[in-house]
């Protein structure tokens, strides 16, 4: 039943490479590719489940906390075309 | 009551995997959204549903077959961070969507165009 | 300093869950990790009484377990729409007005909007959220009003100050 949730999944992520790939806009392929990653993180617990090896976690998490970074490096990146625009929070002279 | 303890405890990694099939059966019908719907904020939508529904159940069901609770904390983590960064990414999408000018399309157009490029 | 010591102890469950090795060696690294990152945080000036709502914890338990329910009804509509026939979806784009005040509890609410399947807010302007929804008739702005004095509720700490 496990390997049925990993076939699963793993067809969800060829139909969704479907759509990164055909995608009318730049928007609809970044959407495809954080999609994508939700998936993979899901998938690598699945998979150290089935193969009886649970310290997969450790990589889907750090997958998750690349997967949200890199949507928001590519997005910022088409943004401003560059990196070297601070994402500034408001200064408010407010200290912790 | 012992015998009820240890057929819970038969059972519980039978239910774990249900909830894992159930968690991928949902991806599967966020991206058949994601194929069919006809524009971008819709797709939206359709993808949230594999960022909340699938992921927590599939979660639910792998801290049911987890040998240890350092695992279901490891679960909790991933769980807790998709919930906290998830939505920032997919605001972050929509924004840059709306700033870029990508017009969405509203009311019944959107459902005649989503017949016409269904495939 | 509540906040200091609170990313502390945050970070310091978050290590002991995620190691799972606990000797001496390992422990004192792990210590002096989690002393650097939030002395690193205080220098950088991230950590303030925004991004450490310690205070209103409780309440925020109570505001989760709230929009779990919201989210799963949601859900179920969605998923409904993806799987018909023939799609019947009635997009449409609303400008939703919140009562909310401070940084955080716009933002909760906002992301809550984003969360719930079925609408996500695209524009975040003084205090009206634009946002995009599946069906117009689940997206009037009455049935954001709940949500949104749930969540001043919830985070709103200094609302009234």
């Amino acid at each position: 039943m496990i390997g049925a949730a990993a076939l699963a999944l793993v067809v969800a992520i060829v139909l969704m490479l479907v759509r990164a790939l055909s995608g009318p806009t730049l928007y609809d392929r970044v959407l495809a590719v954080n999609s994508i990653g939700t998936k993979i993180v899901l998938l690598l617990g699945v998979l150290g489940f089935l193969t009886g090896r649970p310290d997969f976690l450790d990589i889907s998490l750090l997958y998750a906390l690349i997967n949200f970074v890199a949507t928001i490096a590519v997005l910022k990146f088409f943004r401003y075309r560059s990196f070297q625009v601070p994402l500034l929070r408001r200064s408010r002279g407010r200290k912790s | 009551m012992n015998e009820l303890l240890a057929i819970l405890l038969n059972v519980k990694p039978v239910i774990g995997a249900a909830l894992c099939l159930t968690g991928g059966v949902l991806a599967l019908i966020g991206t058949i959204g994601v194929l069919r719907f006809p524009d971008f904020y819709t797709r939206l939508h359709a993808a949230s549903v594999t960022d909340t529904s699938a992921l927590t159940i599939a979660l639910i069901g792998m801290a049911l077959m987890a040998p240890s609770w350092l695992i279901v904390f490891k679960l909790a983590a991933i769980w807790a961070f998709f919930f906290l960064t998830g939505p920032t990414s997919s605001h972050a999408l929509a924004n840059a969507a709306h700033t870029a000018g990508v017009e969405p399309l509203i009311g019944e157009r959107a459902r005649s165009r989503g017949r016409g490029s269904s495939s | 300093m509540v906040s200091f010591l609170g990313l502390v102890a945050v970070l310091g469950g978050l290590w002991l869950g995620l190691s799972g090795h606990y000797t001496p060696l390992i422990t004192w690294l792990g210590a002096l990790s989690v002393i650097l990152s939030s002395v690193l945080a205080v220098r950088l000036r991230t950590l303030d009484a925004d991004s450490a709502p310690f205070a209103a914890l409780p309440r925020i338990v109570v505001y989760w377990v709230w929009l779990m329910v919201e989210i799963i009804k949601a859900n179920w509509v969605v998923i409904k729409a993806c799987l018909r026939a023939n799609l019947d979806i009635n997009p449409a784009l609303v400008k939703v007005k919140t009562a909310c005040e401070s940084d955080l509890a716009k933002t909760t609410f906002a992301n809550s909007i984003t969360l719930t399947p079925g609408t996500v807010s695209v524009l975040l302007e003084g205090d009206k959220i634009l946002v995009h929804a599946l069906y117009e008739e689940g997206a009037q702005p009455e049935a954001f009003d709940k949500m949104d004095r749930l969540s001043k509720w919830a985070v709103d700490v200094r609302g009234a100050a």
